[in-house]
């Protein structure tokens, strides 16, 4: 059982959270002009680094908001989150 | 030829490289112990009673190679047909059930429906009292499907590929890829490098990492996937259960001991290890299949990492690297296409060419949008 | 053997009836089965899995290998750790529980969850535990202390230590008095902490009597202070019954004031045993003689010392009956063995902290500090009590473990390595044979290390066997895994109160009571409750949903639609959100319209799909699927917060606000007409696909009234606060009374719907079904971008031939196809038989006289008019496809 910080609630177990996946890979601006491959990398091509990983979490049970994590999938460790649209 | 990764897929393809090619200059290359990651941590469910076409034919062919299976290595794997119930707990569980089973027969797999009375005639430990939270509203049941000891499987692999001239290395890691012209050469490991004209991976959970090494990219995502033994019971469970809609499957081992699945951890992990609260989780969809449960005692939980696909079907077939092949993606249904997922990423790496059983899971199917959509049939709304 | 008069733990006054295997027994509060059974002379407590050889007591805690055993109902427990009550019953195992029909009322019994958080938690309140316990809780921190056994103390219970000049007991009353004064600092025995997760998550599991409680507890720091097992010794017989740990038998006369034999010979290669043995004789045991390997044996004693020798072999066949020593055989009815310790790592290994085999002390050392866990104590090899308390450490002498002791005679084929397991050296030397070489490989060739105690005493035991027998140092070799749980724990308990109807909440609407009262059949759809159908007296289903059908189609019925979900969308940019999200355009929409839209997945594929009402320029409220409702408002958020953060919209479920009631046939108007008598209700005033305010009397007043229909006939859709639903359902009902208005479930509602070609998203799409794969191309739009757009042009996504929704007529109109029926062009060809669809729906209809299906079947718009076959096992039924739509294509009954 995590314990993420949330940015604006501090820190909740993980089951208060939904997991979003990679972190910083937007909605193309204009998904027309893309290849299918472009398009296919968007929608299925998500990094799986073994060690630091930039990932989404919505405080689903608490203040519904989206943000960022830096978490290490090797061990676990949080480093730190962030506010979505924010850098790190 | 290199294989990386000495689990059960990647000791089955060298078995049936040198059986099926004649091809045993092959060295498989493992980071830990043989048969030590998904392979020594999977719950052992064994059938082929997919809905889609493609997967039916790969995990059937999986299952007749299962039948045969302790014979041709010459080891009693403790491979035990005591058929798999999947359970149906809402009106479009039924429906898709249904489906399910007209599909198996029509593609030669055996599948039956069971009433709730008759499932509890096959399992008689299994609650289907109309008033649980979760009623039990009949199940699919594939009586050639059933459970296999996970180890022997892996020891019996390697111990025919090595009677075969296969080189099964230990405590070696892949640490990078050499490369001539966009074409393998070679891989680099923690015990020196080796060259090879070509290069399977083999690796499961840790395919990204590989990949990564080889430049490019799978579309899969490694999570933790949990599952636990009671101690050792006298017979209780006489067969395999599934339930997708509560998240059980259980079956109880040879020795005695039930053992079960849990669901998936949300997040990416390598960490061999998920959360608490998804065993209790687990724990409580279990007590309420099966009341009989409730003092039993859970003896050992452990972790693995699965590779999941977006459509959770896997992946074999060729690379954007000339002679580096891809064996992955298989989530939670690994165990048991074992001996056919060697057969055909055997074929594919000898030949050059997909077999006609992995051609469609090729990795291209998710930019056609060509998808082998197993799941899709859980995207349940209404 | 023997209760000794004074001492011990145990309340004299207080004696215990217990059976086990049907003998009575006496023992006293305070004791363990175990001890009470050794009190009674009992000495052969189980017979082993494989070779049926009998076992006795070994241990005196957790780590108890043998000593399986039935007691009331729980299938398998240790005897050295369940606590003697009035009554017991119970019966040895021969390695395997029984599990028997549940109990209701016991296993019924709620267990329960506590939830704790803390700046530090120790686990073990032995005198390393205590002093960490004391230490951080004087800082003022909040502390927690959780120990297994039923009192502090740890392995003080059970010798006459000292501190200072003092019997330790003294300072353990003294530590545990200071820490109840400090306010932060709880302390929780009978409580073992079972696995430690992430981020200083430690489950624990109280034992409560019959009920317990598992604690999850976040701490900022873990002590942990968990001691060490005692390690057997490797030798010829060395599993029968009066082979025990020293340390055991030590436990067993000071805590529990019981002697386990008479006369025994101490086997050790440790200084530990050494005291034991001085205690035990002070209690009147004999020890006719101390072995020990160690060429210059070990601290000085009154005992006869046998250094440098080794015991080559127990004796005995049924229990132990002397030892063979230095070729003479010295008689004995208790061998105390003592292999050294292994400090108790479990939860640091579960933290990821790494062991180190340290050579003096011969045993895996916690190294460092892992995951917030700091190791203290024995658990971390300081094997002194002075050390444990904080103390300078008085280290002993360098360790002489001796892993395997050969014996008179070739072959181990009863050294036995694990004593549940019965597994033997001869078992480690066959795996070895096979070319293993792995410890995990051999602990899984042998099993050695896999019984109920997860090798507590077997597992280092096994490492050290391996390593004597090929030669490779412990240090090499390395440990196996430890995984949680450190004991064993029931399913129930680790279920808590998630059982029955807590297992999953369950939703019911305002109108609940109302279709219970009427005896609805209910589904579940999500976690709500919906009326499936309301038989009639003497109805089965069929002919309920034929009545109710009727009524839609042809007088008026009633339907609660509470359930469907919705979402109030808020925002100036509300109009442009919609037209992200949905296929089809929403931001010219009319304030007072409503329309039906589809959304899909980023992938092309139907998501979801509902009818939404423009309640104002910046306000729409839509509608989703019943079971859907959650997903979809998670998914709105989601497109809003992390890519378009410049849209100005909110968005707020709203379902369980509102209350809704469908109102379906030809004589809904003049039902709806007296129900908001206000209400201008001709095609004109109050066209399809429009909504109102109006005024309820019978519910409270405020109602919003839609022109929407689901079924193709003249419908409203009702809404009132939800707090109202009930009144508004009994108000529509005495509204329709005079035109016989019938109360209709889901059931008929799918009839309704398929028999216009209205697809059920989950029920006629699976997650690999497009808009323009269901027909409904006509709310695809060509010009704007929305979710899933660009996925439909891909090459598959764009293929004609795909699987497209039709509707299917059995040839013969008795027959029905049954939903998830499989479609073939030919069914006579062999297996495997090429599919082309599969049913998707499937009913009788009142209205068209006959059954009819829908489904979807590859390029099926191109085969309407043509033949399919279902083949059905026993059957096959053949169907003519057509277009989905059957029922009144032209829309005649729409406006009533």
């Amino acid at each position: 059982m995590l314990l993420i910080p949330c940015p604006w609630c501090g820190p909740r177990a993980e089951i208060e959270y939904r997991y979003g996946g990679q972190a910083h890979v937007a909605y193309p601006p204009e998904p027309a002009a893309l290849t299918d491959a472009e398009w296919a990398a968007y929608l299925f091509l998500r990094d799986n680094p073994k060690g630091p990983f930039a990932e989404r979490w919505c405080h689903a049970a608490g203040c519904r908001r989206w943000f960022n994590v830096l978490r290490d999938t090797a061990t676990h460790e949080i480093h730190f989150s962030y506010r979505a649209g924010e850098r790190p | 030829m290199v294989i990386v990764g000495a689990g059960g897929h990647g000791l089955a393809t060298a078995y049936y490289l040198a059986r099926n090619h004649g091809i045993t200059d092959v060295a498989v290359v493992e980071r830990g112990w043989l048969g030590g990651g998904n392979m020594a941590r999977n719950t052992t469910i064994i059938r082929s009673n997919y809905l889609l076409d493609e997967s039916a034919g790969i995990y059937e062919h999986a299952l007749k190679l299962w039948e045969g299976l302790a014979e041709e290595l010459d080891h009693d794997l403790l491979f035990s047909q005591r058929g798999v119930l999947n359970l149906a707990h809402t009106p479009q569980d039924v429906r898709d059930g249904m489906r399910r089973i007209n599909a198996n027969r029509l593609n030669g797999v055996d599948a039956e429906w069971l009433t709730p009375e008759q499932a509890r005639e096959f399992c008689p430990i299994l609650n289907i009292s109309p008033d649980s939270r979760h009623p039990v509203l009949g199940g699919t049941l594939q009586r050639r499907g059933g459970i296999a000891k996970h180890d022997r499987v892996a020891w019996a692999y390697a111990g025919a590929a090595d009677a075969l001239g296969v080189d099964l290395i230990q405590d070696c890691e892949v640490t990078g890829f050499t490369t001539a012209g966009g074409r393998v050469t070679g891989v680099r490991t923690t015990r020196g490098d080796i060259g090879a004209g070509r290069v399977a991976l083999a690796a499961a959970g840790h395919t990204s990492v590989l990949a990564a090494l080889a430049g490019f990219r799978v579309p899969i995502q490694s999570h933790p996937l949990q599952a636990l033994v009671s101690e050792l019971l006298e017979p209780v469970h006489p067969c395999v259960v599934m339930s997708n809609a509560v998240h059980v499957y259980v079956s109880q081992a040879h020795k005695g001991e039930l053992v079960m699945g849990a669901g998936i951890d949300s997040y990416n992990s390598y960490a061999q290890r998920g959360g608490f609260h998804v065993i209790e989780h687990q724990m409580a969809a279990a007590l309420e299949l099966f009341p009989i449960f409730a003092r039993a005692r859970v003896l050992r939980t452990w972790g693995g990492i699965v590779d999941v696909t977006p459509d959770a079907s896997p992946v074999i077939g060729r690379t954007p690297v000339d002679g580096l092949y891809v064996n992955c993606g298989w989530g939670t249904g690994g165990f048991k296409a074992t001996p056919s997922s060697g057969w055909v990423y055997a074929h594919t790496i000898a030949t050059g060419e997909p077999h006609p059983l992995n051609a469609p899971f090729s990795l291209d199917r998710f930019t056609t949008g060509a998808l082998i959509d197993e799941h899709g049939a859980a995207a349940v709304a209404h | 053997m023997t209760r000794l008069a004074t001492g011990g733990r145990i309340d004299r006054s207080a004696p215990l009836t217990f059976t086990f295997d049907g003998a009575p027994y006496t023992g006293y509060q305070g004791d363990t089965l175990a001890s009470a059974l050794l009190a009674a002379g009992v000495r052969t407590v189980a017979t082993s899995i494989r070779y049926g050889r009998p076992r006795g007591i070994f241990a005196a805690g957790v780590e108890e290998p043998n000593a399986l055993v039935e007691v009331d109902g729980e299938p398998m427990a240790t005897a050295t750790t369940v606590e003697l009550r009035d009554g017991l019953t119970a019966r040895s195992l021969t390695g395997r529980g029984r599990l028997t029909a549940p109990d209701d009322q016991a296993d019924q019994a709620g267990h329960d969850r506590m939830h704790a958080h803390c700046d530090v938690l120790v686990v073990g309140a032995g005198p390393a535990g205590l002093t960490a316990a004391l230490e951080a809780g004087r800082t003022g921190a909040r502390v927690i202390v959780v120990d297994e056994r039923t009192e502090a103390g740890g392995t003080l219970l059970e010798t006459r230590d000292l501190v200072g000049d003092a019997p330790a007991l003294a300072w353990v009353a003294a530590a545990t008095g200071l820490l109840a004064e400090l306010p932060e600092v709880r302390v929780l025995t009978r409580t073992t902490a079972l696995g430690r997760y992430d981020d200083g998550y430690v489950v624990a599991a109280e034992r409560r009597g019959s009920r317990g409680r598992l604690w999850r507890i976040r701490a900022a720091e873990v002590v942990l202070a968990t001691g060490a097992h005692e390690r057997p010794l490797v030798f010829a017989g060395n599993d029968l019954p009066g082979v025990m740990l020293a340390g055991a038998a030590r436990a067993y006369a000071n805590r529990y004031a019981v002697l386990p034999g008479r006369r025994a010979v101490v086997f050790t290669t440790d200084d530990s045993a050494y005291a034991a043995a001085a205690e035990l004789a002070e209690a009147g045991l004999e020890i006719a003689a101390v072995v020990d390997p160690r060429p210059g044996g070990g601290p000085d004693t009154a005992f006869e010392v046998l250094a440098g020798h080794v015991v080559a072999g127990a004796t005995g066949t049924a229990e132990v009956t002397g030892v063979r020593v230095a070729g003479r055989e010295i008689a004995c009815d208790l061998v105390l063995v003592c292999g050294g310790w292994n400090p108790v790592a479990h939860l640091y290994g579960q933290a990821g902290g790494r062991l180190r085999y340290d050579d003096d002390l011969a045993c895996f050392v916690p190294e460092g500090t892992a995951g917030r866990c700091r190791v203290v104590g024995a658990a971390a090899g300081e094997f002194s009590l002075a050390g444990c308390l904080g103390e300078e450490p008085r280290p002993g002498p360098p360790a002489a473990p001796v892993w395997l002791v050969p014996g008179d005679e070739p072959g181990y084929d009863t050294h036995f390595v694990d004593l549940q397991r019965d597994v033997t050296v001869a078992d480690i030397e066959a795996a070895l044979a096979t070319g293993m070489t792995s410890v995990e490989h051999v602990k899984r060739y042998t099993t050695a290390g896999t019984a109920h105690d997860q090798g507590k005493t077997s597992a280092v035991t096994a490492v050290g066997v391996i390593s004597a027998l090929r030669g490779v140092p412990m240090g090499d070799l390395g440990t196996t895994t430890f995984r949680p749980p450190y004991t064993p724990v029931s399913f129930a308990l680790l279920a808590g109160r998630d059982r029955g109807v807590l297992h999953d909440p369950v939703l019911t609407t305002a109108m609940h009571p109302w279709h219970v009262a009427r005896g609805a059949v209910f589904e579940d759809v999500g976690q709500w409750k919906r009326p499936h159908h309301y038989p009639g007296p003497g109805e089965d289903m069929a002919a309920a949903v034929l009545r109710e059908c009727r009524a839609a189609r042809e007088g008026v019925a009633a339907m609660d639609v509470s359930t469907l979900g919705k979402i109030d969308v808020q925002g100036p940019d509300a109009g442009e959100f919609l037209n992200r999200v949905y296929t089809n355009a929403f931001a010219k929409l009319p304030v007072g319209s409503c329309r039906y839209g589809v959304m899909c997945r980023a992938d092309g594929m139907v998501f979801d799909d509902g009818v939404t009402m423009r309640l104002a320029p910046d306000r729409f409220l839509m509608s989703t699927t019943t079971g859907n409702a959650a997903a979809v408002l998670d998914w709105l958020e989601e497109w809003l917060q992390t890519e378009w953060p410049d849209l100005r919209v909110r968005c707020t479920s709203v379902t369980d606000q509102w209350a809704g009631v469908a109102v379906v046939g030809p004589r809904s108007r003049d039902v709806v007409a007296a129900l908001a008598p206000g209400l201008v209700l001709d095609n004109a005033g109050f066209p399809f696909m429009t909504w109102r305010e109006t005024d309820v009397p019978g519910a409270g007043g405020a109602a919003r009234v839609a022109r929407i229909s689901f079924s193709g006939e003249l419908a409203y859709e009702v809404y009132v606060p939800w707090w109202y639903g009930l009144a508004l359902w009994e108000a529509v009902l005495a509204a329709g009374e005079p035109y016989g208005i019938t109360p209709y479930g889901t059931e008929t509602m799918h009839v309704l719907r398929a028999e216009k070609g209205y697809p059920i998203i989950g029920q006629d799409t699976d997650g690999t079904v497009t808009p323009v794969d269901l027909g409904l191309g006509w709310a695809v739009s060509k010009t704007k971008d929305f979710i899933g757009r660009r996925s439909l042009s891909r090459s598959d996504t764009s293929r004609p031939d795909r699987r497209q929704l039709v509707g299917l007529l059995p040839i013969d109109g008795e027959e029905s196809l049954p939903e998830g029926a499989q479609l073939v062009e030919d069914p006579d060809v062999p297996v495997p038989v090429p599919m082309i669809g599969h049913v998707t729906s499937s009913y009788r209809s009142a209205a068209l006289g006959a059954t009819f299906a829908l489904a979807l079947v590859k390029g099926g718009r191109d085969r309407i008019g043509t033949t399919v076959f279902a083949p059905l096992g026993d059957r096959v039924v053949a169907a003519r496809v057509a277009d989905p739509v059957l029922y009144d294509k032209e829309g005649a009954h729409r406006d009533g």
